[in-house]
């Protein structure tokens, strides 16, 4: 197994095809619409309260960019100041690796069910299945991951994972599943938020009180300390964090923050970029373990999984400062629209469209870099200014050179390209395609415009009128009414 | 000032009336224009669509064909930001220490139209008269790649008679993207489609931008769907005098 097989979820079709069942999905379109929306205005005016936030984000950009140029020896001593604190590291290089070592913890606690935090590394790695495979049950305790597992559905967002879904297929959800799961979803449930919010809470409940091991991620983890850190909104990621015997964290490499005070910059970036609050509701921090309070058996899983190799692209690799807070998702046009299945990955919305083909390859993602208009949004709104259009375009580039190498091309793409190519770079035989394309015009269009277009171009006049070609060039109306214009050797080249 | 016109090849082909307003346009403020021949394509299609080694070619044409100039202008937002942000990372991975030079030397020369009427030639009014109602999209890679700000919304405000209505979500994209309308079809239109519903919100008879290309997509949605609305650049807004009776 490949580190990263989970990363991608295997039989969902490339972006585009996935794209147009999205599309058809009114209730889906409805949902995105609306919360999308609602959390843009929240996030510009939560961002717009600090006079200092573009320097904010400057400082962490390059603090996450200086710490990636030294990760190496930030993760040895992360190691060393978690063990200091009595705790213990694991280092996996892969997902198989990983879910191996979280399931050998499990089974030696002699456990056969653990609580979950919500965590972006597990869903990577596909923990639950792994665990599920050796008898293990994992319940996800946060609000939204609860809704999906019980749907037996895929999350769709970074942060509210079941951002697809509305109140009413919440309750149903509740009412058809939660029995199966533990207790049952409360008589007469409806369909108002705090009525679904108390049966999440007496559901979940009875899993917090009855578990001795927690499975959670990292939003970060502090070399100097050894402390790590959990930020969220609803308290049941601390119920996991404090009430078990034993907690496992599972963090990708890239987590980690050389000093306590580098805190400071994220904390406040990070609940303003995702939720637009100025202070998200809790942030539990812990460094190993203490005596008689807490987990009193911690155990820290370093995952790689693919980050190595993306941090040797020196293009590539400013899409591991991502500290998930998923304002790029809630930005893009492209996002808004489909949703995040049609990624086909745990990492949806342009930060997986970036992150996604470079952890599991770009030839095995090859549609994902397209997936975007290059409009810029994501990148304006990144909180660690991760220039995600320039990304898109460094992988654009790796895909055609992937299928080169591995002689797929020429594909038409790549012969029509080649011939543009060679028009475009010649004035000449610019001036002959105009003139071509001037006459041709004149034999389809109806009052300069034309209706249907040939070949893959039919998928552009399906919807929109193409203006005709002119009858005169720039080009050429300027050598009749002017002349030659400036003539160098380079100006008349051909 | 000695001005070359980058037409950019797409509006050279399809939009030569955008050519010759910036002409009109910048003759009329008192500024020589020229327009090399040799010039072709700035590439964008090619890079953006992963073709990199292919662009080579055209950014070396690129940087022999404007060198010297005092400024060149490019009607279209997304070919100027092509050549700011490109052209060099073009030139260092594909190209030579002499090409890596000579793009370094043309890149700072190169602007969009308001970028040079507003920066360079320090002229909001432009003695333009267009007695419409009209509604402004600023296009992405004018507004987050080159941040041309309001400098556009500047030159349309002091043209004498027009009805300038702000066009409702006016940054959020169109769904064009270059070969994106191609590649991912349905996500365009249906971006497409909003933007449409929001230009026929604001009444306006001609929605104007500073690209062409992205008005080929939305024009073309419009005229398929007969709304009456009409899309014009930017240039020929400015262009457009008293006497000319559009
Ligand atoms: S890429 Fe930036 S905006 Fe997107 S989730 Fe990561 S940190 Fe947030």
């Amino acid at each position: 197994m490949s580190g990263a097989d989970n990363v991608v979820w295997l039989g969902t079709p490339a972006f585009p095809e996935a794209a147009r069942t999205a599309l058809a999905d009114r209730r889906l379109r409805a949902n995105l619409r609306r919360a999308t929306g609602t959390i843009r205005d929240k996030r510009l005016a939560a961002t717009a309260e600090l006079d200092d936030w573009e320097e904010l984000r400057e400082t962490a950009a390059a603090l996450k960019r200086r710490t990636l140029r030294h990760l190496d020896q930030h993760l040895l001593r992360l190691e060393e100041t978690v063990t200091a604190a009595g705790g213990t590291v694991h280092w996996a290089s892969n997902a198989a690796e990983a879910n191996a070592i979280v399931t050998r913890l499990v089974q030696a606690t002699g456990e056969s069910e653990v609580v979950k935090v919500k965590s972006m590394a597990t869903q990577e790695i596909g923990l639950n299945e792994a665990l599920a495979e050796a008898g293990v049950r994992a319940y996800e305790t946060d609000l939204a991951e609860l809704i999906v597992q019980l749907g037996g559905d895929r999350p769709s967002h970074i942060l509210v994972p079941a951002i697809h879904r509305s109140r009413s297929e919440i309750r149903e959800i509740f009412q058809r599943q939660m029995g199966k799961w533990g207790r049952p979803a409360p008589e007469g449930l409806t369909d108002d938020p705090r009525d679904l919010a108390e049966a999440a809470r007496l559901h979940l409940r009875e899993k917090f009180l009855r578990a001795k091991v927690a499975v959670s991620g990292a939003n970060f983890a502090v070399a100097d300390t050894g402390t790590v850190m959990v930020v969220e909104s609803e308290g049941n990621g601390r119920m996991c964090l404090t009430l078990p015997q034993t907690l496992i964290t599972v963090m990708g490499i890239e987590k980690v923050l050389p000093s306590f005070a580098d805190l400071d910059v994220f904390l406040q970036l990070l609940p303003r970029s995702s939720t637009g609050e100025r202070m998200n509701p809790y942030t539990s921090l812990w460094t190993g373990v203490t005596d008689g309070d807490g987990p009193q058996d911690f155990h820290l899983v370093l995952l790689d999984n693919g980050r190595t190799a993306t941090l040797t692209d020196e293009v590539g690799r400013q899409a591991l400062s991502c500290i998930l807070c998923s304002a790029c998702l809630n930005v893009c046009p492209v996002y808004e629209r489909t949703g995040g299945h049609a990624y086909g990955s745990v990492y949806p919305g342009p930060i997986g469209a970036v992150l996604t083909p470079q952890l599991v390859g770009v030839e095995n993602a090859a549609s994902l870099p397209f997936a975007s208009t290059l409009c810029g949004a994501c990148y304006d709104a990144c909180p660690v200014k991760i220039d995600i259009p320039e990304v898109l375009v460094h992988l654009r580039a790796k895909a055609v050179e992937a299928k080169r190498r591995d002689r797929l091309l020429p594909t038409s793409e790549a012969l029509a390209m080649k011939a543009a190519g060679a028009v475009l770079s010649s004035p000449r035989l610019l001036a002959a395609l105009e003139r071509l394309a001037a006459s041709g015009a004149r034999l389809v269009a109806r009052d300069g415009r034309i209706g249907v277009l040939p070949g893959p171009f039919a998928r552009w006049s399906g919807t929109r009128d193409t203006p005709a070609p002119a009858r005169e060039p720039l080009r050429a109306w300027w050598r009749r009414t002017r002349g030659e214009g400036r003539t160098t050797t380079e100006g008349t080249g051909r | 000032m000695r001005i070359a016109l980058f037409i950019t090849c797409f509006n050279d082909m399809m939009f030569p009336r955008t050519g010759q307003a910036v002409t009109e346009l910048l003759e009329r403020l008192g500024h020589t224009v020229e327009f090399p021949q040799g010039q072709t394509c700035c590439g964008q299609m090619h890079f953006n669509t992963g073709y990199r080694p292919e662009t080579l070619p055209m950014v070396r044409r690129f940087a022999a064909v404007f060198a010297g100039y005092d400024a060149v202008v490019a009607p279209s937002g997304s070919c100027a930001g092509m050549v700011r942000d490109h052209h060099r990372v073009v030139a260092a991975q594909y190209g030579d220490a002499a090409l890596a030079e000579a793009v370094e030397q043309v890149v700072p020369t190169v602007y969009e139209l308001s970028e040079l009427l507003v920066d360079v030639l320090g002229v909001t009014d432009v003695g333009a008269c267009f007695p419409h109602r009209v509604t402004y999209h600023p296009t992405c890679h004018s507004l987050r790649m080159l941040r041309v700000g309001d400098r556009p919304l500047r030159l349309l405000r002091a043209v004498k008679g027009i009805d300038l209505v702000e066009l409702p979500a006016v940054e959020s994209c169109c769904g064009f993207g270059g070969t994106f309308a191609l590649k991912n079809a349905d996500v365009s239109n249906a971006m497409l489609a909003d933007k449409m519903r929001h230009v026929q919100e604001t009444g306006a008879e001609f929605l104007c931008a500073g690209d062409n290309s992205c008005l080929t997509h939305i024009g073309g949605g419009l005229s398929r769907l007969r709304t009456g609305v009409a899309t014009l650049h930017l240039a020929e807004i400015l262009a457009s005098t008293e006497g000319d009776g559009r």
